[in-house]
């Protein structure tokens, strides 16, 4: 059978402008037994793009643990989906939408957050809240940015932040926190990574599995525009240049309020009974969902054209096909009942057109008012392309010494300059005036909004339970040690999740990396998915779902490698939420250490010089960065985790705050901010140098605070978890922070004058009054 | 007594106003659709927050023309409570039910959190439950919430005590401090002449569990409840 006439005909060069390998080419030849037309070769291009086929990291994605017994549906749907009782699922899933955010911030951000709104609530699942992971360039000058190149990144993060804020508050969905962190190499690639959480009843789930022969294809949502086109080929796939700025057309365009519409609407649609299957059209647009729908359900999906709804006038096939046009679904219907799911989109204001349907014999037909515009094996197209197993190879590590280490001062030395100085790091500084800028609280579920606690807490109202989310990942220790790194950050959202009063039950990635065409960049790669994997058995919280983003660097430097992992905990009482700051004078400090005994851990000498030159304050202070993020302890990690579970379930502490960036002095002074008037006395000793006790940032360690009554049931918790609880120091009502170190005071201020500083610094920094 | 929460094309409280009427305070309540122009025998409307139409030209400009909004315009009239949260609010203004209009936060960005409000008059269906000059903590959440009106509408409003609510400090004072959006007189809420139509900016249905952080809002939702039971143990005595 012949295909259309096209105007284009297709030649290995033109394969080459979409970006497909002389191999990749022939692959394409084979399986069709002939040349692709331009049509064809479009819809090959995006699908074998990096960005939706993962072809050079399927052969790692493989090692991720991806099972648990509460997992219902890992990787491969449009998000994970675990159990959480009652009946209930929980999907959610993470997606970076790094490079349209640079190219245009405030759009690249809402698209971002739509599309992932659209994974949730395509399997069926109402979203009840959204977290964004953000990194960004130096937004003040330093030695590494310039004050022009400073003034750039505080736009990047405006526009970023206001599209996070204009999207989700639209749409009305909580942003219930995330992170936000600032370092050189993301300044001409920030990282944008959106996660979103949405709950459904566990036999309400559904998949994007086109079944029954000759059922209905049903598009539903926002007209097909000329936006987007090749977004996930050649945006999301190629490393940025100095012309990237003419990428913009490249980037979507978002409308929530049509998202919105559409969820209820297909939330509605869904109850009828008549949806077969559904899939959101993100990347690739029409033509994943199409290819992507039938090789699930082996089936063929053939569709004409013609009955799109487009917003353009003489669009191309080639053009439809791939357009990204935002908020758009594809649905399958049990045939005969098309006009009940019709009525719905209807009633919603929503174009809804039956444009095909399923076939037999696995085609994928696309038709052009009834002429056959291409015609691909959809499963081949969908799961057989081209997979790579990319040479890796580790860089030389430059030879450090202890003369490219932090220098401590000398025991006795105040330390206080300094600690202030911390807090008013960006990445330290609180980040409310980025959070106050998106609706934390609709849908009135939120007990513990962005800060509150070391996880976002949301409740959900038909059961007694909750669910708790955080997300992390530190660039700088991946860069020192990718393996390391990776499972701090899987060990660090975890236990964020814990110090909510959680239990960790499945993890969610998102991994930011250079180019994979780059060996080093594929050991990084490898030697990540090494460490997330190990510390997600460890820890268990099975991977059930997220994207891999490559090609994150610009001018062939590449971004710090940053896997940012979502950890989704479970707290089975929603009324024991703990929280970050101190409630009462006289209630006793402990900091609980899953290594146990907590003198035991502390480094001295070199090896202390060498983990610590990885700190934020070390960075801040000294402007170094170097040596090797703290050792990890993935078995103190689970303990602590478990203790932190136990307590929060007896209800026997006050507050919970763990120790990371800027290290205890940090978690003490963001406990003391909770409630006016509090403030702390602590005592510390130990053989490490102060600055090493105060600000080295060495995991599995949490800041609680007890009534003195509660002391011993904490204890007997603690030890029966093998967790050192040491006392610290007091809740004092004086409004001052003081920390003694081995007799002498290192650190004395005015909470007040503390706070200010941490919650107005990123604004100042923003120079926004 | 029941109320009807009416449900535009982008509202998204409009289910928040429906668990703290229908679940914390166990009162009869229904959506109604804004296409609807059927209110269902409701003793009381909320025209809830959210987005309505996108608020793509001018908050609420569009959801005004609702054909729910002829009906909800003939209830007022006839001396039907009706409340405005926030979009809802909006709404009013656009309707030309409540007077004035909303502006850009003065700090032109959307801002979410807890904020505190001054009653400034009881005798109202929507404040009969409080207390004259406690402080509520309430809410806010919204782009737009900068109410603005000229001298002599302002002037109207204080002489027939109308302001309802006023942004104040944590202690009290409602001066620039306590104002977070640049609103006129640091008005957060108003009602009409006739008292049965209030709108205002913050959003009582977030604040209705401890668990919430507030339950202050609940002062609103139980002065409405009270003054129709009064009424209408009035109108059968």
């Amino acid at each position: 059978m012949a295909t259309a006439p096209t105007e284009v005909k297709v030649t290995p060069e033109i394969a080459a402008e979409h970006g497909v390998t002389q191999e990749e080419y022939g692959r394409i030849q084979k399986i069709l037994g002939r040349d692709p037309n331009i049509t064809e070769l479009g819809i090959f291009s995006v699908m074998w793009s990096e960005h939706c086929s993962y072809k050079s990291s399927k052969v790692h994605l493989k090692r991720l643990p991806t099972r648990g017994k509460l997992v219902v549906q890992g990787p491969g749907e449009n998000a994970g989906v675990v159990d959480i009782g009652d009946g209930l699922v929980a999907a959610f899933k993470i997606e970076s939408h790094n490079h349209p955010s640079y190219v245009e911030p405030f759009q690249g951000a809402t698209t971002g957050v739509g599309g992932i709104l659209r994974d949730i609530f395509t399997m069926g699942a109402r979203p009840i809240a959204v977290m964004d992971s953000l990194r960004f360039g130096e937004i003040t000058p330093s030695k590494t940015t310039n004050e022009e190149e400073a003034a750039k990144n505080r736009r990047i993060l405006d526009g970023v932040v206001r599209g996070v804020g204009s999207y989700g508050n639209c749409f009305g969905v909580p942003t219930v926190g995330g992170e936000v962190a600032f370092e050189p190499c993301y300044a001409q690639n920030p990282l944008v990574n959106a996660l979103a959480l949405g709950i459904a009843r566990k036999e309400e789930i559904f998949l994007a599995k086109a079944k029954g022969i000759g059922n209905p294809v049903i598009y539903v949502g926002a007209k097909t525009g000329r936006d987007g086109i090749h977004g996930a080929s050649l945006l999301a796939s190629a490393e940025f240049t100095e012309e990237s700025q003419q990428k913009r057309p490249n980037v979507q365009v978002g409308d929530p309020f049509m998202e919105k519409l559409l969820l209820e609407a297909c939330l509605e649609a869904m109850k009828t009974g008549a949806v077969v299957a559904i899939q959101d059209m993100g990347a690739a647009g029409l033509t994943c969902s199409t290819c992507e729908m039938a090789s699930r359900g082996g089936t063929g999906i053939e569709i004409d054209l013609a009955k799109v709804p487009q917003r353009e006038t003489g669009m191309t096939p080639y053009e439809i096909m791939l357009s990204e046009s935002q908020e758009r679904m594809l649905l399958v219907a049990e045939k005969g009942r098309e006009q009940e799911v019709l009525a719905v989109f209807k009633k919603w204001g929503l174009d809804a057109m039956v444009v095909g349907d399923v076939t037999d014999g696995g085609l994928l037909v696309v038709k052009d008012h009834g002429k056959v515009a291409a015609q691909i094996p959809a499963h081949p197209l969908a799961e057989e392309g081209p997979i790579y197993n990319r040479p890796v190879a580790e860089p030389t590590p430059g030879k450090e010494s202890e003369r490219d280490w932090f220098p401590f001062s000398a025991d006795g030395t105040d330390l206080t300059a300094n600690f202030t100085k911390l807090l008013a790091s960006p990445t330290i500084a609180s980040k409310r005036w980025i959070t106050e800028q998106y609706d934390s609280m609709v849908r009135t579920n939120t007990l513990a909004g962005p800060g509150a606690s070391d996880a976002a807490v949301v409740r959900i109202k038909e059961t007694k339970r909750a669910l708790a989310l955080a997300t992390d990942g530190n660039g700088r220790w991946c860069q020192l040690n990718p393996k390391v790194g990776a499972m701090h950050a899987v060990a660090e959202a975890a236990r964020n999740v814990a110090t909510s009063g959680a239990r960790p039950i499945a993890a969610t990635n998102c991994l930011n990396f250079g180019s994979p065409e780059k060996p080093e960049v594929m050991w990084q790669f490898s030697q990540a998915i090494d460490g997330v994997g190990e510390a997600c058995v460890a820890l268990g919280t099975p991977i059930t779902g997220g994207n891999v983003s490559f090609y994150n660097e610009t001018l062939g430097k590449s971004i710090y490698p940053t896997p940012v992992i979502g950890i989704l905990g479970l707290l089975e009482d929603a009324t024991r939420v703990l929280k970050v700051g101190f409630r009462k004078a006289g209630d006793v400090i402990l900091l609980l250490d899953g290594a146990g005994d907590s003198d035991g851990r502390q480094k001295t000498g070199a090896k202390a010089a060498q983990e610590f030159s990885s700190s934020e304050y070390s960075k801040t202070i000294a402007g170094i960065v170097a040596g090797e993020p703290p050792a990890i302890d993935l078995v103190a990690e689970k303990r602590l985790i478990d203790c932190m579970v136990a307590l929060a379930e007896a209800g026997t502490i006050q507050s919970a705050h763990d120790i990371s960036d800027g290290g205890l002095a940090v978690t003490l002074a963001e406990s003391c901010f909770g409630a006016s008037g509090l403030g702390a006395e602590t005592k510390l000793n130990g053989a490490a140098n102060a600055e090493y006790a105060l600000f080295g940032e060495s995991g599995a360690r949490v800041v609680v605070s007890v009534s003195p009554e509660k002391l011993a049931a904490v204890w007997t918790t603690a030890r029966q978890y093998g967790v050192g609880a040491l006392e610290i120091g007091k809740v004092t009502g004086d409004n001052a922070l003081r920390i003694e170190y081995k007799g002498h005071g290192v650190v004395s201020a005015q909470v007040p004058t503390l706070k200010d500083i941490w919650a107005y610094s990123l604004e100042r920094h923003l120079k926004i009054q | 007594m029941k109320f009807g929460v009416v449900v535009f094309p982008g509202s998204n409280c409009d289910h928040d106003a429906f668990h703290a009427i229908g679940h914390v305070l166990q009162k009869p309540v229904e959506f109604i659709w804004h296409q609807s122009e059927d209110l269902h025998h409701c003793d009381a409307i909320i025209l809830p927050g959210g987005f309505s139409y996108g608020d793509y030209l001018r908050t609420g400009a569009i959801a005004r023309f609702s054909p729910v909004m002829k009906s909800v315009e003939k209830f007022a009239n006839d001396g039907g409570l009706v409340l405005g949260i926030c979009n809802g609010f909006q709404i009013l203004l656009e309707a030309g039910l409540l007077p004035g209009a909303m502006m850009r936060n003065a700090g032109l960005r959307f801002i979410c959190k807890h904020v505190h409000i001054r009653v400034e008059e009881t005798n109202t269906p929507f404040t009969c439950a409080a207390e004259k000059g406690e402080i509520l903590t309430i809410p806010i959440a919204h782009s737009d919430g900068n109410y603005t009106c000229d001298e002599a509408t302002l002037k109207d409003l204080e002489k027939h005590h109308q302001v309802l609510f006023r942004y104040t400090t944590p202690g009290g004072k409602d001066d620039a401090a306590g104002n977070p959006n640049g609103s006129t007189a640091n008005i957060a809420g108003i009602c009409n002449r006739a008292r049965n139509v209030a709108g205002l900016m913050p959003h009582p249905e977030r604040a209705v569990e401890e668990v919430l952080d507030s339950n202050d809002g609940l002062l609103i939702f139980r002065s409405m409840i009270e003054a129709v039971v009064n009424n209408t143990a009035k109108a059968t005595a």
